[in-house]
């Protein structure tokens, strides 16, 4: 059976860390990084992450491919602004709409900076994320409801599930002799079995987790507990930290524009 | 409660997690709750450390995982539903002495229904049989039951210990080879394999069971040979059965490959493709583009044969389990292929439904055809087998 919900384990501290306070980093960053469009406030906050996380040791190797996506967005969208992002100084380069200006230069570093800076620690804090460990934080930590926590949780297993069952469908229509043509409606009906068979297996579990009492009016509890103390206090006061250095040192440097305002 | 599928009851990703669930609902305190798990893991003999993932389990050990969940609620009444239907020997071993310990440890009620009735012989006191729509048929002691009504449930499909289906006599003997596999790898992708070095020489008119322990690539050999899936190494030569075609199965088309092989897979719902039966079975012969008086006829030979013309109209997804088989059967057996490839065939089949499998795998038998069947039900081995290939279970590769 194909599994997604593989635990993750690793012997850094970084995945030792409770979940929350990783969400809570991720999101500090990305909205401080998005009050402003400068470049200066984006280098800054992607260094201090960049040497953060090879002191956590989650370097270039542990990463590896999966960085791959970020970059290639974050390099597109550069190039897209340099070429039609808004004129202003002077122009180096002009064809038909395009027209790559100091401005547009800037812009677009600032973009991929910016990209980078958010994407990266968000992909290392949820890479360390077991997604029980998060369970059991949204639940006890945010106390958010156990119903749909749990639910969730429960459905992502069955998610492992879904890609085994489309595989068996797949050979199946060609054991059937109907895999030659046709492969837009095959798709649909591929899709339609799987709909079925998943709307099956999702009430087949809701019976099984009534069965052990899940969804009563008992007060639950938890037979782990998710711990909210000094390592997790102190990875949010790192993200306030690089938030706060990336801001000031625009708001220094003369180049800080809230919300992209001159 | 207990319920039939392994897969569909297990509800979270660590062992601990799953059995501690049922605690954690009642309300049960944190140290009292993995007290309790330790205890039920014991008592089901799960030997797996705590943080184990749940998706590394076999059938059995999911069985039991579930009713270590359920015993850690302390309950009363334990109520079982066909807790070993899907499971291999091993499996229903293992699950019912787990039943048993329980019931020696502990006051509980136990409560099991069920159609194989020897599994559970030894640890109930008292048998009820039901039948539709007539309510209670009998009640009493085991033995008492079973030697007034044994003979009645048996014909009704019930597994009766001293009243076994019976079992046509084969008459065939193997004619030419028709698929030939040398130091043949198998596995489900490039990297990942799971058999090597296989040897294995199908005949026409003979009968090829595959065995071996869950995870052994019984399955993965199944869908290789018939096609499905590309050998990681070796050779596979088909040239028996190709007709012009390359010798690689691999190689056909869709379309080429159901008039020379059929395929029949563990899960018969993965295999349906219409609404209704007679359009089910009308899929196979279409692509082999006969007429439509052809398809009429042949559609209606078939369903008579399988007992499934009363069931022409109904849509394939709301048949029992029974009839579900025996429609993907029919669906396999309908462009005549002179090989069929069938994947636990019997697996939580009732008696009445597994003779009739048996009858008509060996009346292809007798008329030339192969069958390679991977299965773990023993009698259907001695039924129908003229060789077994016993797989070896995998080492397991830790990362």
């Amino acid at each position: 059976m194909t599994s997604i919900l593989t635990p993750a384990r690793g012997e850094q501290p970084i995945f030792r860390v409770n979940p929350v306070a990783k969400l809570t980093t991720a999101l500090v960053l990305g909205v401080a990084l998005l009050l402003s469009l400068d470049w200066v406030s984006a280098a800054v906050a992607l260094a201090c992450e960049i040497v953060l996380m090879i002191w956590a040791g989650v370097g270039a190797r542990r990463l590896g491919l999966r960085v791959l996506p970020i970059l290639l967005a974050s390099l597109v969208a550069g190039v897209t602004i340099a070429l039609y992002g808004r004129p202003s100084g002077a122009t180096h380069f002009a064809f038909l709409f395009a027209r790559v200006s100091d401005g547009s230069l800037t812009l677009a570093t600032a973009t991929v900076l910016r990209i980078l800076a958010i994407a990266l620690p968000a992909l290392v804090l949820f890479l360390t994320v077991d997604p029980t460990d998060l369970a059991d934080g949204l639940g006890q930590v945010l106390h958010l409801p156990s119903r749909f926590v749990l639910g969730a949780l429960a459905a992502l297993r069955l998610a492992g599930l879904f890609l085994d069952d489309w595989r068996s469908l797949e050979l199946a229509r060609r054991a059937r002799g109907t895999a030659d043509r046709g492969r837009l409606r095959r798709f649909a009906g591929q899709a339609f079995a799987l709909l079925v068979l998943s709307i099956r297996r999702g009430s087949k579990l809701a019976t099984a987790m009534e069965a052990r009492g899940f969804g009563g009016s008992t007060r639950r509890t938890w037979a782990r507990e998710s711990r909210f103390g000094w390592p997790e206090a102190f990875l949010i006061l790192i993200g306030l930290g690089v938030a706060a250095a990336a801001i000031a040192a625009a708001v220094l440097a003369g180049t800080w524009s809230f919300l992209g305002r001159p | 409660m207990v319920l039939q599928d392994p897969d569909s009851q297990v509800i979270l990703a660590r062992v601990g997690d799953d059995v501690a669930f049922g605690c954690e609902n009642l309300g049960v305190a944190r140290d009292e709750i993995w007290r309790r798990v330790r205890e039920s893991l014991d008592a089901v003999g799960l030997d797996v450390p705590p943080d184990y993932p749940t998706a590394r389990l076999s059938g059995g050990q999911k069985q039991r995982l579930a009713l270590a969940g359920v015993l850690a609620m302390r309950p009363g009444l334990l109520l079982l539903d066909e807790p070993t239907a899907n499971l291999d020997s091993k499996g229903v071993d293992d699950v019912r002495d787990a039943v048993g310990r329980v019931l020696d440890r502990r006051d509980s009620t136990l409560v099991v229904i069920e159609h194989r009735v020897e599994t559970w012989l030894d640890l109930v006191d008292r048998v009820i049989v039901l039948k539709a729509g007539a309510g209670v048929v009998a009640d009493g002691s085991p033995s008492e039951v079973l030697a007034r009504e044994g003979k009645r449930l048996a014909a009704s499909g019930v597994w009766v210990p001293r009243y076994p289906p019976t079992v046509p006599v084969r008459k065939s003997t193997p004619g030419s080879t028709l698929l030939h596999a040398h130091e043949l790898a198998i596995g489900r992708a490039r990297g990942a394999t799971i058999q090597h070095e296989l040897e294995i020489e199908v005949a026409a008119g003979s009968a090829l069971a595959v065995t071996g322990p869950n995870g052994s690539g019984k399955s993965t050999l199944g869908l290789t040979l018939g096609g499905l899936l590309a050998p990681l190494a070796g050779t596979l030569d088909a040239s028996g059965l190709a007709r012009g075609l390359s010798p690689d199965p691999y190689r056909w088309k869709s379309r080429e490959l159901v008039s020379r092989i059929g395929s029949v897979f563990q899960d018969p719902e993965h295999q349906f493709l219409a609404a209704t039966v007679r359009e089910e079975l009308a899929v196979g012969p279409r692509v082999l583009k006969l007429t439509r008086a052809e398809i009429a006829t042949q559609v209606e030979d078939l369903a008579e044969r399988l007992r499934l013309t009363t069931l022409l109209a109904a849509n394939p997804f709301t048949l029992s389990g029974g009839e579900k088989r025996r429609l993907s059967v029919a669906t396999a057996l309908i462009t005549r292929p002179p090989l069929l490839i069938v994947d636990e065939p019997t697996f939580g089949q009732d008696s009445r439904t597994w003779a009739e499998l048996v009858r008509i795998f060996a009346e292809l038998l007798d008329a030339g055809s192969a069958l390679v069947a991977i299965t773990h039900d023993a009698a259907f081995v001695t039924a129908l087998a003229d060789s077994e290939l016993v797989l070896a279970a995998r080492a397991e590769v830790r990362q």
